[in-house]
């Protein structure tokens, strides 16, 4: 059967249906925006209330962030929120701790260095990783232009 | 079939177990799938008053890698086993087979199963179940379910279903990329067997009351029937899906249909097959589609290429 590729190929994607970029993104902006807001009421309460420094409040926040992320993840609600929220869902902390998290739970049954261990960081690891290797050219560009 | 996502109502009362634990009480998710495996095997010779000593062979598979569900599920039913992968196909392939085996004189009795299980096919294709992302809208739902049939050379009593003749699929290779748009990737897999059909008996789209593909989808069933009436076949009468049929679309989020080794297992057993007794179907061309890739051919780069296996089924009339 003969079948020119680049031209199934354009006939498939008119085929396909999109998503709605415009609704989808609105979404992203509420979800996103709420969680982001938590976060900043919290460390707020916590500065204000309890007299925190900045930069502690801010950390304890990622903290309970993080933390609510995996609850909601371990109780299986996680996944709704990402299906709604999209991206609003996925780029706060709390995104990054359920793509920890949820390996963690799948990869259980194969015990806990060859399926926890080994596996725990499948999706998170090029986010470490590439992160990481980010950092350091940003930091060698900093030092060189203070050279200059 | 557990009930996370159900079958359409009108069809489910001949499902014949529906199991609302998807772990099926084992350890894990790949187990689960061997359970249902044995459950469903058990049912089919039960159904058919069959001792699983008097069956020759069992050609059985799944979508796990080095077929762990099948080569699990089957040990203690002590049959001689062909384990078969040809993805979402697979029961377009058992039943190609074991109607050859019997054809031919090799067995009188073989059993064809196939199953799927959603939460181990997205671990091994896609995410852990718990991560949070978001499905294409052309992706399609792996069906929790598994389908056993029971061959025999012998007629049973009363109204029955015959093989009549099998067209075995080509790899067929469109370019397609996109792991969630296997509809696409499997429609011209679906056409190239469905010409050979017709070429082969010398028949058009009038000598089937359906032709029934495995999991193509919407998107795919649209190709499909492009293909078909470029060439100047009429097949949207006819044509059903089994991806389309098994869920209903308007009220269960499944995107483009059901997929996987059970979708068109479980409609051939509890659709396809009990409108053929009934009187409804004379004869149906039944052929699962197989996308064929894996994660790492995905990674690699590569593209999806398609099978599709069909069996002629026709009913037989005392």
């Amino acid at each position: 059967m003969e079948i020119n590729k680049k031209a199934y190929g354009e006939y498939v994607k008119k085929l396909t249906p999109k998503n709605p970029l415009g609704k989808d993104m609105l979404k992203a902006f509420l979800v996103g925006g709420v969680i982001c807001a938590l976060g900043q009421m919290s460390t707020m309460w916590m500065m204000n209330r309890w007299g925190m420094e900045k930069e502690t409040a801010q950390t304890w926040t990622q903290l309970e962030l993080i933390l609510a992320s995996v609850l909601l993840t371990g109780w299986n609600l996680y996944p709704g929120l990402v299906k709604w929220g999209g991206a609003g869902a996925l780029v706060p902390i709390t995104g990054f701790a359920n793509s920890v998290v949820s390996p963690a739970i799948e990869y259980r049954t194969e015990g806990h260095v060859f399926g926890i261990g080994v596996k725990i960081f499948t999706i998170a690891g090029p986010v470490i990783l590439f992160g990481v290797f980010a950092s350091w050219i940003l930091g060698i560009l900093y030092w060189a232009v203070q050279m200059l | 079939m557990p009930d996370r996502k159900k079958a359409k109502d009108r069809w489910r009362p001949e499902i014949d177990q529906i199991e609302k634990d998807p772990m099926f009480g084992a350890e894990n998710w790949e187990e689960a799938e061997s359970a249902m495996q044995k459950r469903t095997a058990d049912l089919a010779l039960e159904k058919g008053q069959i001792h699983r000593r008097d069956v020759r062979y069992l050609f059985a598979g799944d979508l796990l890698g080095q077929l762990i569900a099948t080569s699990f599920g089957t040990v203690d039913l002590e049959i001689p086993l062909f384990g078969l992968y040809g993805a979402c196909s697979t029961m377009g392939e058992a039943l190609s087979l074991g109607a050859m085996c019997i054809d031919a004189g090799h067995a009188d009795r073989v059993l064809a199963m196939a199953s799927s299980h959603y939460a181990t096919a997205e671990k091994q294709f896609r995410f852990p179940l718990s991560y949070g992302n978001q499905r294409a809208p052309s992706a399609a739902w792996t069906v929790t379910g598994c389908g056993a049939v029971a061959l025999s050379s012998r007629r049973p009593a009363g109204t029955c279903v015959q093989i009549v003749g099998v067209t075995t699929g080509r790899m067929i290779d469109p370019g397609v990329k996109d792991s969630m748009n296997m509809g696409a990737a499997m429609a011209p897999a679906a056409w190239d067997t469905i010409q050979q059909n017709f070429l082969d008996l010398g028949v058009d789209e009038s000598n089937y009351d359906r032709i029934v593909t495995g999991d193509l989808g919407e998107i795919g069933r649209k190709i499909l029937l492009d293909f078909a009436k470029e060439k100047g076949h009429d097949l949207s009468g006819r044509h059903l899906d089994c991806g389309l049929e098994i869920y209903d679309r308007q009220k269960q989020d499944v995107h483009n249909g059901g997929s996987g080794c059970g979708c068109s297992a479980v409609t051939l057993c509890a659709m396809i097959l009990p409108r053929m007794r009934d009187g409804g179907w004379k004869r149906v061309l039944f052929l699962p589609t197989g996308a064929l890739l894996s994660g790492m051919s995905y990674n690699e780069g590569r593209s999806i290429p398609g099978i599709a296996h069909a069996v002629v089924l026709e009913r037989c009339d005392e």
